[in-house]
């Protein structure tokens, strides 16, 4: 195939279809060109800095972007820093409680708005969209100032609850996506074949839905370990999480250990990411 | 019979959304009612919101300088949200009109900054940026500058933060709606006679319409309430409402005054909030 020809073909299915003549062809190149510029320039932007940071967190220099070696001390450093080591675990305890209850209380949720007809569907429809709305600072500080006012002790408790009022309706919107193009005849096979109404949940609609509740689970996951802004205003004394852990260390002045950490963080929610992908697009079981 | 089918499908109904319902009543709605109401508190002593009622707080909002801030934060934001836009159409574009298993590729070099961590995103990008940073030091090293440049803490370096944090949520939104798109349409304002920039303003960008409203809440609302990029592009120099709203909140102690700058911002929000939901009818699967 030829070099012009094979350019035609990967715009798109059109062209092949409606194979047109020379001189527009011709036409179409230059802004072809430019989409594949600026594509190529926006995917330099997004993962050159990220690059940067991962290659100077091997770097043999304690300040300064000089290249002076490469050194994986930075990275021992982090396993033998005690008050990182305690942040990263509380992280993970926190991040895996919000998980158990968002998976839990969003596909409750998802369960009730997609099958379901009821009156104040619209309002729950709407509550159900506030963590997009409602800008993380502000419930930060509402969440802070509810505590206070109950007179409940920040620290475990608090976090946990407003991680999971943050990523539950992650859980609910990927649920609930799955629920949607569900296929009700199995259900009805199942209850025909006998199966109560429990059985078939159970046997059927579960097992069905778990694609979607894993990726949801892993969503939750990361946006609880990732979160910062709430954390940092429900958090109380002796539960920093990690973000918050790099967070005081960056304002204190960086050390290459912090890169070394971000750049830990980085792998960790991209593996995140990706396994929830490929639970989402898989169609068979 | 009827009548206990339905009992009984309003319980199961109740029970499922009982969990949920609690969570966003006591976690989300309850906690912005609070800010509400002592967004017209004074303060004792201790400086803990306490009666009287007052408007002191929003009295305060007018002075010159929280005008400016809001000003600030919202043009600043919807500079952000037009770049990213603008940088995004293409890109999207682009994507959407690769073969299958490019697409999904591409998908997914979207999604991994979408999802990963905003903190470090930003740290990555301010350590880029600093005066020993990598880009400085190059530039001292190719002779082109004699002593580092000032790249942070400038308006341009938490607009620069801003659109690097946020693109992910533009370019993915746009995505979804472009790949829904049918390219038909194209070719048949083509044939009626349409130019290229006709066909662009008159045919794509309606059509395409609910992925840049989504996109467009999804960048504006975060960027208007940012807190992490100011903080770390701006040094400290850059004010923006998230920040203030911090600022109250931490060594300021002042929470009524924290509540009605946060009660400001939540109506610049929700105002986008209703722009986007009139205009776009709501197309929510786009988010």
């Amino acid at each position: 195939m030829s070099n012009e020809t094979s350019t035609i073909v990967v715009m798109g299915e059109r062209e092949e279809i409606f194979p047109q003549e020379p001189a527009e062809r011709q036409r179409v190149r230059p802004g072809r060109l430019a989409l594949v510029t600026i594509t190529l320039l926006t995917f330099a932007f997004l993962y050159v800095p990220i690059a940067i940071l991962v290659v100077f967190s091997f770097n043999d220099a304690r300040t300064g972007a000089v290249w002076q070696g490469f050194t994986l001390d930075w990275y021992a450093r982090l396993f033998r820093n005690e008050r990182l080591l305690d942040a990263a675990l509380r992280s993970l305890i926190i991040a895996t409680v919000s998980t158990a209850g968002s998976v839990v209380i969003g596909t409750m949720t998802a369960l009730a708005m997609e099958r379901f007809r009821f009156r104040s569907k619209t309002f729950w429809d709407g509550l159900l969209y506030m963590p997009v709305i409602v800008p993380e600072i502000v419930a930060g500080v509402s969440l802070l100032l509810f505590f206070a006012t109950a007179g409940i002790e920040r620290g475990f408790f608090t976090l946990v609850v407003s991680h999971i009022a943050f990523s539950m309706p992650f859980v609910y919107l990927t649920v609930r996506a799955r629920l949607a193009d569900f296929d009700l005849s199995i259900e009805e096979a199942a209850k025909d074949l006998g199966a109560d109404e429990w059985v078939t949940f159970r046997r059927i609609t579960l097992p069905l839905l778990m694609p979607g509740i894993v990726s949801g689970a892993l969503l939750a996951f990361t946006l609880s370990v990732d979160d910062f802004i709430i954390s940092f205003f429900v958090t109380g004394k002796g539960w920093d999480t990690l973000p918050i852990y790099i967070w005081s260390a960056l304002k204190r002045g960086v050390t290459p250990e912090v890169n070394a950490v971000s750049a830990m963080l980085l792998l960790f929610s991209a593996t995140l990411v990706v396994g929830s992908l490929i639970l989402q697009r898989r169609r068979s079981y | 019979m009827l009548q206990t089918i339905r009992e009984r499908k309003g319980l199961q109904v109740l029970g499922l959304m009982f969990p949920g319902g609690v969570w966003l009543i006591v976690f989300f709605a309850l906690p912005l009612a609070l800010i509400f109401a002592i967004s017209f508190m004074s303060r004792d002593d201790l400086s803990r919101p306490a009666l009287p009622l007052t408007l002191a707080n929003y009295q305060q909002t007018f002075d010159l300088l929280y005008i400016n801030l809001f000003l600030f934060s919202v043009g600043l934001s919807l500079l952000t949200t037009l770049i990213t836009l603008l940088i995004a159409f293409p890109v999207a574009l682009f994507m959407a009109r690769l073969p299958k298993r490019w697409r999904n590729l591409m998908t997914l070099l979207v999604m991994i900054p979408f999802w990963t961590n905003f903190l470090v995103r930003t740290y990555a990008l301010q350590f880029l940026m600093r005066a020993n940073g990598p880009i400085n030091t190059l530039l001292l090293g190719l002779g082109l500058i004699d002593e580092p440049v000032q790249l942070l803490s400038t308006p341009f370096a938490v607009l620069v933060g801003l659109v690097y944090g946020e693109l992910p949520f533009m370019i993915l939104p746009l995505y979804t709606s472009l790949e829904k798109f049918d390219w038909s349409m194209i070719e048949a304002a083509q044939d009626l006679g349409a130019n290229a920039l006709n066909t662009l303003l008159r045919v794509m960008l309606p059509l395409t319409a609910p992925g840049i409203l989504a996109g467009s809440i999804l960048v504006f609302v975060p960027s208007v309430g940012s807190y992490i990029t100011v903080e770390l592009m701006g040094g400290g120099k850059i004010n923006m409402i998230g920040r203030v709203i911090a600022q109250q909140f931490g060594q300021s102690s002042n929470w009524p005054f924290g509540s009605a700058i946060s009660l400001l911002l939540m109506v610049v929000v929700t105002i986008a909030a209703l722009i986007y939901f009139r205009i776009g009818r709501g197309e929510r699967g786009a988010i």
